[in-house]
């Protein structure tokens, strides 16, 4: 079993699932618990014997691209998931009964195929009690789906919502009964990107990059895409059509977009596409005023790697030091967890933590509102009624555009020359989210 | 004017997948071994320049000094060590051994380097353009990544023609048993030309690297094209895979003007034509029997 986190004081290998298979799910027969909490349910148990020494174990399963080209999401995982074992070392209590708590974390290599087997394996073998899982579509659907076949609960995110409700065949009149997503959607995305663009003087005239994958299709999407939302504010959209990801040369959109005259350049392309795209536009002499693209520019690495190039590049905003949130667990505010990476790791923060920490806060409220252990039924209800202040800001699935889907909010930000790092990301632009603090102002581009 | 911005930007192009294809053409052309892991050693080759550029303080060109060398061990290693084990195993295994290695690259990258994006700082020349006439513009970059694959195609091709080296290259392709009979060690031959093709496929990454961003994941793309350029070239034939990646290269663009969509079917098109009409290759020596 690869990538399993346990607790500090977990059995060597005895793994949870071997254990487990020995002890029916809900039987009378109390389990010894190797979890965070063993030392302090051990001592009870030396005390009292151990019929009656500690409460059954919540384990949670938690799914994400570790590895393969989603890699970069799951990044900040092993610091996020270290500093929740901190948080759960006392359990939980459900129902006046303190739990332990096990997380039991898989790799879905990036491959929807793998996502949906660890998902499989952690439900029927795992015998988790609720699952979480992070990071894309291709990661987030197909766990999702088989909670739903097999009556898990399941908690998702970092993935917009339409993908998540429409791509697993969502009809919005009945909705999902054992899944729930938080995240923002494609609207909100179209919204910030025209607000930033709204704030430059341009001619108004948008270049296109929409590659043939699943958010190319969306955001690139006649009916319920850009192009119709576009219109309607005034800007007029110039799509040279999709194209295959991992393109060699975009000499073709470069040349179109030339001709058009296009002063605005859009997109939610993958960062070796994106520099391509970039750095070929320079050759060949295109500069628009601003440019501003989803997914390439979400990893502050990725805009490093473009050189001198990445200044002035605008991108969407999901969660960053500055938001004025702070985690229900431990109390630290989004800047606190960022420079603790920083500090941990030497590295940059990046989006993707928050939503990943935010999970695990979900999940902790849910279950301690859940009256009882391993009622997968209460457990759902919890979920749905979960109204709480994460450190990615308010949750509640009472008010989403669907029932399942809770909203979060979205600002446009801009990078620029760091202090400690070669670029720093700024909000520049927070209309559709005001207590949000901007850190700046949008800057032509040079 | 457009059109010809195409074909120019398409005959670039051409260069650089000449380049991608020039160490697979090689293997091929030598041992009739498909390299399934080549894109992969083409991003290794372009994560060891990172590290020497790191750790020596080198511009990305001036570290081929260290990598063309490096990966030319790699490919004799790898040669001696695995795929030398697998060739008169018939047409599987060596494919198997490299698949198996294109998955070993990839993860060993992602431990060492992990999924973040990397590129080479090559400085002002990857964004310097050259304005040739109104609207139409070229980067200096490009030409120098098609003047690399032209002069590694025609270092090979005097290697081959001019050289006692060349000539045990040639006569180990045609016959193994018979050139071991003439006292050539038939395996260090291979060893070196798998060397030199690594060697290619360490300028190949170095310009990828310094083109575009890359990361562990992103190899296997690059396998394709590089396989089409060499058969429509013609399999074994030099001058062929830069026509090849030539011929690609302007398929791509040109397709790509029509509709961005088209641009892989008009490259698949070409290749599909080619296979029909000389199955061989375009520029292939005809084939003696033996």
């Amino acid at each position: 079993m690869p990538r399993q986190t346990q607790g500090k004081d977990a059995m060597p290998d005895a793994t949870a699932s071997d254990a487990e298979r020995l002890v029916p799910r809900t039987g009378t027969r109390r389990r010894f618990i190797k979890g965070g909490a063993a030392a302090v349910a051990g001592l009870g148990a030396l005390r009292a014997g151990p019929a009656r020494g500690a409460e059954r174990e919540i384990k949670i399963g938690y799914v994400s691209p570790r590895t393969g080209p989603l890699a970069g999401f799951g990044e900040a995982d092993e610091f996020i998931l270290a500093g929740l074992e901190q948080a759960f070392k006392d359990g939980v209590a459900i129902g006046g009964k303190r739990h332990p708590i096990k997380l039991l974390v898989k790799d879905s290599q990036s491959n929807p195929n793998r996502a949906a087997e660890v998902a499989s394996d952690l439900i029927l073998n795992g015998k988790i009690d609720l699952m979480l899982v992070a990071s894309t579509p291709e990661t987030t659907n197909p766990v999702a789906d088989q909670c739903e076949l097999n009556e898990m609960p399941c908690v998702s995110s970092i993935a917009p919502w339409q993908p998540w409700f429409f791509g697993r065949g969502g009809d919005p009149a009945k909705g999902f009964k054992w899944t729930y997503h938080f995240f923002w959607g494609l609207e909100d995305i179209i919204g910030v990107f025209t607000d930033l663009w709204q704030t430059v003087p341009t001619n108004k005239k948008v270049g296109a990059l929409w590659p043939n994958d699943g958010d190319g299709r969306a955001w690139g999407d006649p009916e319920r895409g850009f192009a119709p939302a576009l219109k309607k504010l005034g800007f007029e959209m110039v799509d040279p059509g999709f194209f295959k990801p991992l393109l060699d040369d975009f000499s073709a959109q470069i040349t179109a977009f030339k001709n058009a005259k296009v002063e605005i350049v859009t997109g939610v392309l993958i960062p070796p596409d994106f520099t391509t795209f970039w750095t070929q536009a320079r050759q060949q002499g295109f500069r628009p005023k601003a440019v501003t693209v989803g997914k390439a520019l979400l990893f502050p690495r990725s805009v490093e790697a473009l050189g001198a190039i990445g200044e002035g590049l605008t991108t969407e905003v999901w969660w960053s030091p500055n938001h004025p949130f702070k985690s229900s667990l431990t109390g630290a505010s989004a800047r606190d967890l960022a420079a603790a990476y920083t500090n941990a790791t030497k590295k940059q923060w990046t989006q993707p933590m928050g939503f990943i920490h935010a999970l695990f806060e979900v999940a902790f409220d849910a279950l301690s509102r859940s009256g009882k252990a391993g009622d997968r039924e209460a457990l759902r209800e919890a979920i749905k009624a979960t109204t709480k202040k994460t450190i990615v800001g308010d949750i509640s699935w009472a008010k989403g555009p669907v029932g399942n889907v809770a909203k979060t909010p979205l600002v446009g930000g801009q990078w620029g020359k760091g202090k400690q790092f070669a670029y720093d990301l700024t909000i520049v632009n927070n209309k559709r989210a005001p207590f949000i603090p901007t850190s700046g102002t949008l800057r032509g581009m040079v | 004017m457009d059109w010809m911005n195409a074909v120019i930007q398409g005959v670039l192009l051409g260069g650089l997948y000449a380049l991608f294809a020039a160490g697979l053409s090689l293997v091929f052309g030598i041992m009739r071994v498909v390299n399934l892991a080549h894109g992969d050693f083409i991003i290794l080759a372009a994560f060891l320049s990172v590290v020497v550029v790191g750790v020596t303080g080198l511009g990305p060109f001036l570290s081929l000094v260290i990598v063309v060398p490096l990966m030319g061990g790699l490919g004799y290693a790898v040669q001696r060590g695995l795929l030398a084990r697998t060739l008169d195993r018939g047409v599987l295994p060596p494919l198997l051994v490299t698949f198996g290695l294109s998955v070993i690259i990839q993860n060993l990258l992602l431990q060492i380097f992990s999924a973040d994006d990397r590129r080479l700082d090559a400085g002002g020349i990857s964004t310097a353009s050259i304005g040739i006439a109104g609207q139409l513009a070229i980067g200096w970059f490009p030409v120098v990544v098609f003047l690399a694959g032209v002069l590694a195609i025609a270092g090979l091709q005097i290697l081959f023609t001019r050289t006692a080296l060349g000539r045990a290259f040639r006569a180990t392709a045609d016959d193994q048993e018979t050139v071991r009979l003439m006292g050539i060690d038939n395996r260090h031959t291979y060893g070196l030309a798998v060397a030199i093709a690594f060697g290619i496929v360490a300028l190949a990454g170095v310009c990828l690297g310094i083109r575009t961003t890359f990361s562990p994941d992103i190899g296997p793309g690059r396998l394709l094209v590089a396989f089409e350029t060499v058969v429509i070239g013609g399999l074994g034939s030099l001058w062929g895979t830069l026509m090849g990646g030539v011929i690609l290269g302007i398929a791509h663009t040109i397709g790509a003007k029509l509709d961005p969509a088209y641009r892989e079917l008009t490259g698949h098109l070409v290749f599909l034509l080619v296979l029909l009409a000389r199955p061989q290759g375009l520029f292939a020596k005809p084939v003696r029997e033996t």
